[in-house]
């Protein structure tokens, strides 16, 4: 048995709490696509608390149930003790992180994660492969289809790859169009960056177009959540750290992000510092400055487009955004300023799409089917284009679509509020 | 478990489908009940016919056999007591087979979530009632051998009132199918009725066939606010004399309205010791809508202080998560709860309120009360630390009193949860000796090896 002392642990009550009702595996995804109990919430707080208690052994087996969740929190919403059993099995990996830690995750999310360089760096060979036309010739040859199944399915979670980091493209400091109403910060997130510069460059272009003068700060790091999600918290409070302190000089009213994880894992900064005498203050004040883009619209005076976009859309409720940060009406009444779209609310939006970051990578056959109950239900609104506030549902909803040979485009809402406003140019 | 059992089982259900890892022993050895034990293997069948192989393999190697839908029971009912053999995880088994619309029937496999049943028969206008707490989180098959209830069980009757066939493996793997679609049929004992709500002693339901109503299409909700618990009790009888059969009329004490309150953040009134739900429905709106206001009339008469309606159905929908969240929802109060079943007749409810405040303040723990009032059900809930020795030696005497009460005033010890292990206890004093007799002649009769969910309902 290994000894526990000097490890961060879960707080006792978010295991001794629950009283196995069982009301959780009635929305946990993984459940509900195995049917078997080590799969759902109940099971692994009950093999969490066996584990920290010295009933079982903290096995690898133990930590795959934990690493098996999609922390998609649909059991933190439902639980009516009120404990989060998503949270304590990201608790659950970081314990098993300082047991028995793996190299290759100080590489990752120590070494290459956090610095926006080395990530650019590293990730050119996918630029160049779309860049320089790879991309096209492997599709109009058919060539994938020699491939596994598995390794088409992750090819087509790519976009249409940025020509540069939008990093490297983003002014530090874009003037709003007209009078300067708000100063706000732009929290570029890496996915953002490196894969949907496109968006991101709307969201800017959006903000100035309604009184924004939009700081971005270029040495922002990773949200914290990818180390998070494998067990490195400590990674996060460093990042998070750096955060604080870039934004602090920034000197911003608002810090907005586009993407649905970094905006729930910077608004909890300040929970993750609670009792810590120097940042808990400042990182309250931080996080109390984070929005969606859309929650951030949604507060302020907007001009409504003038443009038209004529199509059937539909919005796929990202798991960080809905019950990470609350945030599901704001992106549909963006949505319905829009004149000529067809609003039809998809089924079960906030069922999870499956990707949870990289479970399409790591967990395969589960997030596969979890992705099918989320097509099931795009298909069955006739939508053209199902709209997303968050890149990691964008990349997945982009597999699902290809596999199914669906006609639909996945965006981001936002980009359809640019286009609105762009079409009125074209005019 | 012996590795050749393992193989045998196998090579029936799959490799996938047989668990003999420590860390899923550990998870299927629970219910909704603080009680725990585990099992030497868990086997997820398929299909009836694999269920029967499954059961045959468990009688020729005498291992007991635990069938579990999923694990919300409130009885101990699917807790592998020791030596713990075979939990049967109907699971997989979830299979709506056909909705028959001509004469309004589903026949189901035992692992379909309850209230999927219930969406995919409401798709083509029918409606299934029995609609216990765990409708999310309960299976069919589940229900049945627990006979189920709920709050709507007032008006519609409770899960047994639905079964016309069953298909039973039984002890020695044998495919037993009883009853059908007819709905009269005396040939025979009726043994649909035996086997709901025997728990999984006397076989392993794997499919059921059920009878159906007309979706009624109208429903009105009302909440009832108390100043007195004891004029919120009276309420519920005179209520029902006065010829109203409400499809549901539950009652909340006080510390339930909190707990809710904390919960939910609905706005509920805390400051009242007692609130009614009431909900009238049928397929003629205006009918509905007099029986609603003939209640509402009835309880501003009866002491109500203020009485409310639902204005839309999500507002209704609201308050209806809230009721099913109850039970759980105490959790928030204390570190451990013991969630009892009791049913008298209905003119008692006044009394057995009464008595169980009474127990609250002789043992000086906290009794949450509330429960389907209207059809004599309540659940009485004890709130204590099972840490503290003391605090369970007064819970254990508390639950004999409260059972005694029941028993005195006309009633029983269970409505709807059924005996599982922590009511084994005091089964005999329910029942008498007779009884006993004649339901262990039953078992010994179908399960002569005793490996169906062995331990369980008679006492040890």
């Amino acid at each position: 048995m290994q000894t526990l002392h000097n490890i961060e642990k879960p707080a006792e009550s978010e295991y001794l709490n629950c009283i196995r009702c069982g009301l959780c595996l009635a929305v946990c995804p993984t459940y509900q696509v195995s049917l078997k109990e080590a799969a759902g919430p109940r099971g692994r707080v009950a093999l969490a608390r066996k584990g920290l208690e010295g009933q079982l052994e903290l096995s690898q087996n133990l930590a795959e149930q934990m690493n098996a969740c999609f922390a998609c929190l649909a059991c933190n919403e439902i639980c009516p003790v009120g404990i989060h059993p998503a949270e304590l099995t990201l608790a659950m990996r970081h314990v098993q992180e300082q047991i028995k830690p793996a190299g290759w995750k100080q590489a990752l999310f120590g070494g290459l994660i956090p610095h926006p360089g080395r990530m650019e760096a590293s990730t050119l060979p996918l630029r160049l492969y779309e860049r320089s036309g790879l991309r096209k010739l492997v599709y109009r040859l058919g060539a994938l289809r020699w491939l596994p199944r598995k390794v088409r399915d992750l090819e087509s979670m790519l976009p249409r790859l940025p020509q540069r980091p939008l990093r490297q493209v983003l002014p530090e400091k874009a003037a709003a169009y007209g009078e300067e109403r708000y100063r706000v910060g732009f929290f570029l997130g890496c996915a953002q960056n490196l894969l949907f510069a496109e968006e991101s460059a709307a969201t800017v272009r959006v903000l100035r177009r309604n009184g924004c003068t939009v700081i971005t700060p270029k040495q922002t790091q990773c949200c914290g959540m990818p180390a998070r999600g494998y067990g490195r918290l400590d990674l996060v409070v460093t990042q998070a750290k750096h955060n604080i302190a870039l934004f602090e000089q920034a000197g911003v009213d608002f810090i907005i992000t586009d993407c649905a994880t970094c905006g729930s894992t910077l608004k909890d900064y300040g929970a993750l510092f609670q009792g810590d005498p120097e940042w808990e203050g400042r990182a309250k004040a931080f996080s109390g400055r984070v929005r969606d883009v859309s929650e951030f619209l949604a507060e302020i005076p907007l001009e409504k487009p003038k443009g038209r976009i004529e199509a059937r859309v539909t919005y796929h409720d990202p798991c960080h955004l809905r019950r990470g940060q609350k945030v599901w009406q704001q992106p549909r009444q963006l949505l319905a300023l829009i004149d000529g779209l067809d609003f039809v609310e998809l089924p079960e939006a906030d069922w999870c799409c499956g990707s949870a970051g990289s479970q399409l990578i790591t967990h395969y056959d589960t997030s596969i089917k979890v992705m099918e109950r989320k097509m099931d239900n795009l298909a069955s609104t006739g939508a053209g284009i199902s709209a997303s506030g968050c890149p990691g549902c964008q990349m997945q909803l982009n597999t699902a679509v290809q596999r199914r040979g669906m006609q639909v485009a996945v965006v981001h809402p936002i980009t359809l509020l640019d286009q609105a406003y762009e079409a009125e140019h074209a005019k | 478990m012996q590795n050749k059992l393992v193989e045998e089982l196998i090579k029936i259900v799959g490799k996938a489908n047989v668990l003999t890892a420590p860390e899923d022993l550990a998870v299927y050895g629970y219910d909704g009940t603080f009680q725990e034990a585990r099992p030497e293997v868990v086997v997820l069948p398929e299909s009836t016919a694999q269920l029967s192989e499954v059961v045959k393999l468990a009688a020729a190697t005498r291992t007991p056999v635990v069938p579990r839908g999923m694990g919300s029971g409130l009885a101990a009912g699917s807790v592998p007591l020791p030596p713990g053999g075979m939990v049967l995880s109907m699971t997989r088994m979830n299979r709506i087979l056909e909705i028959d619309e001509e004469n309004a029937t589903v026949h189901a496999e035992a692992g379909v979530v309850t209230a999927e049943l219930q969406a995919a028969v409401e798709k083509r206008g029918l409606f299934y009632p029995p609609d216990p707490s765990s409708i999310r989180h309960s299976t069919i098959g589940g229900n049945v051998a627990c006979n189920a209830g709920g709050p709507r069980c007032l008006k519609y009757g409770v899960t047994g009132d639905y079964v016309l066939g069953l298909t039973v493996v039984l002890a020695d793997g044998r495919i037993l199918k009883s009853g059908g679609k007819p709905i009269k049929d005396v040939t025979g004992y009726d043994l649909n009725g035996l086997f709901t709500g025997s728990e999984g002693t006397l076989g392993v339901v794997s499919e059921v066939l059920l009878r159906l109503i007309t979706k009624p299409h109208y429903a009105r909700t009302a909440l009832a606010e108390f100043a007195a618990l004891d004029d919120a009790s009276r309420t519920v009888t005179a209520i029902l004399k006065a010829g109203i059969v409400p499809a549901s009329l539950e009652l909340m004490d006080q510390t339930a309205i909190v707990c809710i309150e904390e919960a939910m953040h609905l706005g509920l009134n805390t400051g009242v010791e007692a609130s009614l739900i009431i909900e009238t429905d049928g397929t003629d709106e205006q009918t509905v809508q007099r029986e609603i206001d003939a209640c509402t009339q009835i309880c501003q008469s009866s002491g109500a202080v203020a009485v409310k309606m639902a204005h839309n159905e999500a507002e209704r929908g609201t308050l209806w998560k809230a009721r099913r969240s109850m039970a759980p929802s105490l959790a928030r109060k204390a570190p451990n709860k013991l969630g009892e079943d009791i049913t008298v007749p209905r003119s008692a409810i006044p009394e057995v309120v009464q008595r169980l405040r009474q127990i609250s303040v002789k043992y000086n723990l906290p009794v949450v009360i509330f429960g389907h009032a209207g059809d004599g059900n309540l659940h009485p809930n004890i709130l204590f630390d099972k840490r503290e020795a003391d605090q369970w030696a007064r819970v254990e005497k508390m639950v004999a009193e409260i059972f005694a009460a029941s028993l005195e005033l006309g009633g029983t010890l269970s409505g709807e949860h059924g005996v599982g292990v922590l009511k084994r206890p005091y089964l005999e004093r329910a029942l008498g000796t007779t009884s006993i007799e004649v339901q262990r002649s039953i078992k010994q009769a179908l399960d002569p090896l005793n490996i169906l969910n062995p331990g369980k309902i008679f006492p040890v």
